[in-house]
């Protein structure tokens, strides 16, 4: 079956999508892409849906090979890359060939890059996903060396190749937006107002679960102690430490920490390309303008494809081949004409 | 019952209706109560629930349901919820305890100053009211314990105990469905498997269901757990 051969891994890279929704009452953690905004780039650039499954791969990526006739593949990151040998920038797609081998390197801004292919990744779906939850062994494991990941298609779609500038992306510029609760009367006014005033750093614990931070201590009130409930994707929890942590896709269905906040999803992106030693601070807001914030964002997303660009004169593509699949007569690369 | 409820926020797409803030049955029959109702209502942009021992909480699509009216109709069916018991399904799990597959079992009886088979009677005498799922796929939180066996978690947690552990911590026991970390107390293990992808229902136990634990040998244990291993289903429920 045609596949992406893993030639080498990146320090953790998984197959991720929208997520492994609607089992919350059997525990099973939805994971899913920690940052949809950037998930839903890479797949934009192949043309797949959205929440499509692709390689999440974490502060830099993997060495893969074509084992296909063709196949078009993107990266959503500032990363340096080589395809087929040859520097070449990202935030685009290319289409491989039989043989050729995509380098992903180190990311130069961010926590977390995709790698979407055209037509998508065929491992098998396990309730509803195909989300790597690396706990429960859901959606299978970290990329190996030699693991061959099934693609869909065979041959790269017809078209050029096109890229999008990230500026376009909706993230949420400055503090973390979160919605108080749904355990802040677990907290004394001055917890609280530390808590948001407060610049909180994340420490080396920072990964898919959660992330543990640094900084001013949480006050709580009637101690730490509670009965385990629900825990969902940007709770922020405090424990006897004091300090919070944000518990992030990985994280498990349920727990016993007070809830301080919970993260506004439209921050949910942001925060996932954070990174050790990162820092941050909170901004309290109403669900209604938690909501407001997602309804832009989305409705941002919904008009990127208005955003793509047919790639024509990047320096990696004008090999001579290239020149002559190119069409260079109306000056913009058309579909197969 | 009625009113002594209250709804909060969680985040953007979100709400949790919390009901007293104790372990206890009764508060639990409301939580499931309240969840039979939500789920068959089949409210436009809820997603899913999951109760808790003391909360439900209900998902929803930020962008498509109103959180305003979803919380009014929510506070409706909170306070309707009477907390009327319905036992659910029991199961009986068959349990080797002790030896290397309950590697905690002669040290529960010590620390209790009773025997290992005292342990077992009291453990395996009980019926288990299944409050909640969580921590991992299948994992189900057990009230009903003995008071003779309430003992404190270990100091020292095991980073990676089996798939099928019948472990007691607290005030509670708990069945493991896949190998993870645990602090509790290994009294034995069950060859059932909580959660295995490979059936037509990969999740067995459901919140508001029985569990009874009854002891088997180590050559019943090998027998079932072989046929488990293969995918096999070794348990029904009883109605």
């Amino acid at each position: 079956m045609s596949a992406l051969v893993v030639v080498s891994p990146g320090p953790l890279s998984t197959l991720q999508d929208s997520g492994r929704w609607g089992h919350l009452r059997n525990g099973v953690t939805p994971a899913g892409a920690m940052d949809m905004i950037a998930l839903a780039a890479a797949n934009l650039l192949v043309g797949n849906p959205p929440g499509e499954a692709a390689i999440e791969f974490t502060l830099a990526g993997d060495t893969l090979e074509l084992d296909a006739e063709g196949a078009r593949v993107a990266i959503a990151g500032d990363v340096a890359l080589t395809v087929a040998g040859v520097a070449a920038s990202s935030w685009r797609s290319f289409a491989l060939r039989r043989g050729e081998r995509i380098q992903v390197g180190a990311l130069r801004r961010g926590a977390r890059g995709y790698l979407a292919v055209a037509g998508g990744f065929a491992t098998p779906l396990e309730l509803g996903s195909r989300s790597t939850h690396v706990r429960s062994g859901l959606g299978g494991g970290p990329l190996r060396a030699g693991d061959r990941l099934p693609i869909a298609r065979d041959k790269a779609p017809a078209g050029a190749d096109v890229a999008i500038d990230p500026a376009a992306l909706p993230y949420l510029d400055g503090a973390i937006r979160v919605v108080l609760g749904p355990q802040d009367d677990r907290f004394t006014a001055e917890g609280i107002a530390t808590f948001l005033s407060g610049e909180y750093a994340l420490t080396a614990e920072a990964d898919r679960m959660g992330y543990r931070l640094d900084g001013p201590e949480i006050e709580h009130r009637d101690g730490f102690n509670t009965i385990s409930d629900t825990i969902l994707t940007g709770s922020i929890q405090v424990p006897g430490t004091r300090k919070p942590i944000v518990l992030m896709a990985d994280r498990q269905t349920t727990g016993g920490y007070p809830k301080i906040a919970t993260t506004a999803t439209a921050s949910l992106p942001s925060l996932a390309q954070m990174k050790p030693g990162d820092r941050l601070r909170f901004a309290a807001v109403g669900v209604a303008e938690a909501r407001a914030l997602l309804a832009r964002q989305v409705e941002a997303m919904r008009a990127l494809p208005a955003a793509l660009r047919p790639v024509l004169r990047d320096a990696s593509t004008l090999t001579s081949e290239a020149l002559l699949a190119a069409n260079l007569i109306d000056g913009v690369v058309g579909p197969d004409a | 019952m009625s009113g002594d409820f209250r709804i909060k926020a969680a985040g953007d797409s979100g709400l949790v209706v919390e009901f007293a803030d104790r372990i206890d049955t009764a508060v639990s029959a409301r939580v499931l109560e309240l969840d039979r109702a939500v789920v068959a209502a089949r409210i436009d942009g809820v997603l899913e629930t999951l109760p808790t021992y003391r909360t439900l909480f209900v998902r929803f699509d930020p962008l498509a349901a109103d959180a305003t009216s979803l919380e009014d109709r929510l506070r409706a069916m909170a306070a309707a919820a009477s907390g009327e018991a319905r036992p659910g399904r029991l199961w009986r799990i068959p349990v080797a305890y002790g030896g290397a597959h309950g590697e905690d079992l002669e040290h529960v009886a010590h620390e209790k100053g009773m025997t290992a088979a005292e342990v077992v009677r009291l453990h395996s005498g009980a019926t288990y009211h299944v409050y909640m799922i969580g921590f991992v796929p299948g994992y189900a939180y057990l009230g009903g314990l003995d008071p003779r066996l309430h003992i404190s978690r270990r100091t020292n947690p095991r980073l990676r105990t089996p798939a099928g552990m019948v472990a007691i911590g607290g005030q509670q026991a708990a069945v493991q469905s896949i190998a993870a970390p645990s602090g509790w107390h290994m009294l034995g293990r069950t060859p059932v498997r909580l959660f295995d992808m490979r059936r037509a229902t990969p999740f067995l136990i459901q919140p508001g269901e029985r569990v009874a634990f009854e002891p088997i040998d180590a050559a019943r244990f090998e027998r079932l757990d072989a046929l488990a291993e293969r995918g096999e289903t070794i348990l029904e429920p009883e109605e």
